[in-house]
């Protein structure tokens, strides 16, 4: 009897992790092998696969549009990382401040825009940005003496349009993050730094920062994964093509490849790509922060 | 006494900030909702006209939610509530079981799981889009529930959370109650699931909110615009071959009412679920 509890116990763990083993046998190692197969083939159809070599991974190295994508990755991310981390850790700094009033009702309507879906904040924002003279971003700038742009048709200002709606958005989650992590400071060491006279920015420059180091990695982890793998707001302002890639990105020449081009294999081949950049990135970012370096 | 002064210029001066960081949040909500009651027509020719004209304003665009191809409106928001629900809880129940089997065993082969959760989290799953569309076509699942449903029943993201909040919860009333007889899977949901309560409120509302506004992987799976999820209707809507402008903003209005609802049901359970075990990583 009790050795049979004893069995019992030891393959109940088992068990338990076994719908991840399961999901991730079926809807994730499955598909990904598949994935790299398919990324030496020409598709034409599921039963009909034609091996070509390296062909697909050539055409990858002389896709235009696939550097364009990059390009465009690249600059997404680093402008969210660079604003989407200082921005929302300075506004939960201000609000975690003893005697704020209403701390709680601002915390709620700053947290409001994630619940929104990315379409829809895209369908807003794809009207707001209008080229006519009476959107209203050109209403704004004209008030500046400024002339109607075609925000959405030029490199700059579309990855303008793209970034405003990511901030919107992500703004008040990361704050949410950083303001959890400013509840664990102990205030005892804001105090003692007080007496020895340090200024409200000495504080969150020598404690404040130092100490969220753990959430700012997670905020960044998540930040990188969104930049590289943004697809919707794109979708909404352009659909599978922008004029002259100004808003690609990779996880749009993955849809485009496989649903408007019926090319499977090549879809298969961005998306090994898009697999193997950020792999690379990761460990470039683990390397640099140290992230997990203390996870079981 | 100067302190004092000092100190509430500065909490004004803060205060201040942020009622305008909450207006500037605040701003396409009202552009969404001015537009909702406006003609269509007005709205396209001048690039999303948000001037409070009450003369202007109507309930048209409520109205073609009904009307606009019988109704198709409230077929999208069907397809939308029944994959939202369906796949929340069983999301919540299958990641909390693998969570707290991460958490709370000594396993061989733990330490190899969690690091694949933890590559998981950190891999897009659209990298996957055309061999789980392939999977999905092969299965007979094109245009189901089920299809838009399974590839995303067992989210690392989730697991990690719920991992790491069981980690904060103590082993002994699984000892405890071993002693006293207690099979493993009644410990897990008699002691350990009301214990992690507020995870599950977490949990909720983020899994809630994935599921009502995914868009891509429910485009690809539904085919035939009568199975299309609210996003995906909207954007169908927006093709200037359709009359179904009118659709867009009232639609949009009324789509983001229910995660509100959810939300506003949840809010401090979520926020303070979210930040306890989110981030500890």
């Amino acid at each position: 009897m009790q050795k049979k509890r004893i069995r019992w116990q030891s393959i109940a763990p088992y068990l338990f992790v076994a719908p991840f083993i399961i999901s991730f046998l079926v809807f994730s190692l499955y598909p990904f092998i598949n994935a790299v197969i398919m990324s030496f083939q020409q598709v034409n159809g599921f039963s009909d696969t034609q091996w070509v070599g390296l062909a697909n991974y050539r055409q990858l190295f002389n896709d235009g549009d696939f550097y364009a994508a990059l390009w465009n990755v690249l600059r997404y991310t680093f402008w969210t990382i660079l604003i989407l981390i200082p921005l929302p850790m300075l506004v939960a700094y201000i609000m975690n401040q003893k005697g704020l009033p209403m701390k709680g009702f601002f915390r709620s309507v700053y947290f409001v825009p994630v619940l929104t879906s990315s379409v829809i904040a895209g369908l807003i924002f794809k009207y707001a940005f209008s080229s006519e003279k009476t959107g209203v971003f050109n209403e704004w700038i004209s008030h500046l003496g400024i002339a109607p742009v075609d925000w959405l048709n030029s490199s700059g200002t579309a990855m303008f349009a793209l970034i405003v709606i990511a901030v919107w958005r992500w703004l008040g989650t990361n704050m949410i993050y950083f303001l959890s992590g400013l509840q664990g400071i102990s205030p005892e060491l804001y105090e003692s730094a007080s007496m020895d006279g340090a200024n409200g920015f000495q504080k969150f420059w020598y404690i404040t920062i130092p100490l969220l180091k753990p959430i700012t990695i997670y905020v960044l982890t998540i930040s990188i994964m969104a930049g590289f793998s943004m697809f919707n707001e794109s979708y909404v302002y352009w659909g599978a093509q922008s004029p002259n890639n100004v808003g690609t990105t990779l996880v749009t020449l993955i849809y485009k490849a496989a649903f408007t081009n019926g090319n499977f294999g090549y879809s298969c081949t961005l998306g090994v790509a898009l697999f193997a950049i950020v792999v690379v990135v990761n460990i470039i970012q683990t390397r640099v922060m140290g992230l997990f370096k203390d996870e079981g | 006494m100067g302190e004092t002064k000092k100190n509430r210029i500065r909490i004004t001066l803060s205060l201040i900030l942020m009622i305008f960081l909450a207006i500037i949040v605040m701003i396409p909500f009202y552009f969404m909702l001015v537009a909702s009651f406006k003609d269509t027509s007005t709205i396209f020719s001048n690039g999303l006209n948000v001037d409070l004209n009450f003369k202007k304003m109507n309930l048209d665009s409520y109205k073609s939610l009904w009307t606009n191809r019988n109704g198709i409106y409230w077929q999208w928001f069907k397809n939308s509530l029944i994959i939202t629900i369906l796949e929340t809880v069983l999301v919540l129940a299958f990641t909390s079981m693998v969570g707290y089997g991460l958490a709370q065993y000594d396993f061989k082969g733990r330490k190899t799981i969690f690091a694949i959760v933890l590559i998981m989290m950190m891999v897009p799953s659209s990298i996957l889009l055309l061999p789980l569309y392939k999977l999905v076509t092969q299965l007979g699942l094109m245009n189901t529930y089920a299809g838009v449903i399974l590839p995303g029943i067992v989210p690392a993201s989730a697991i990690f959370f719920f991992r790491q909040f069981c980690l904060g919860l103590s082993r002994e009333f699984a000892e405890s109650a071993r002693i006293d007889g207690c099979g493993e899977f009644r410990i897990f949901w008699q002691i350990y699931v009301p214990l992690m309560k507020p995870a599950f409120g977490a949990m909720t509302i983020l899994t809630t909110m994935n599921s009502w506004n995914d868009f891509l992987w429910p485009l690809i799976v539904m085919k035939s615009d009568a199975n299309f999820v609210i996003p995906a209707g909207l954007l169908s809507a927006m093709t200037p071959y359709g009359n179904n402008y009118q659709l867009l903003f009232a639609g949009s209005v009324m789509s983001v009412i229910p995660i509100l609802i959810v939300f506003a049901l949840n809010q401090n359970q979520f926020i303070e679920g979210l930040t306890s075990g989110g981030v500890k990583g």
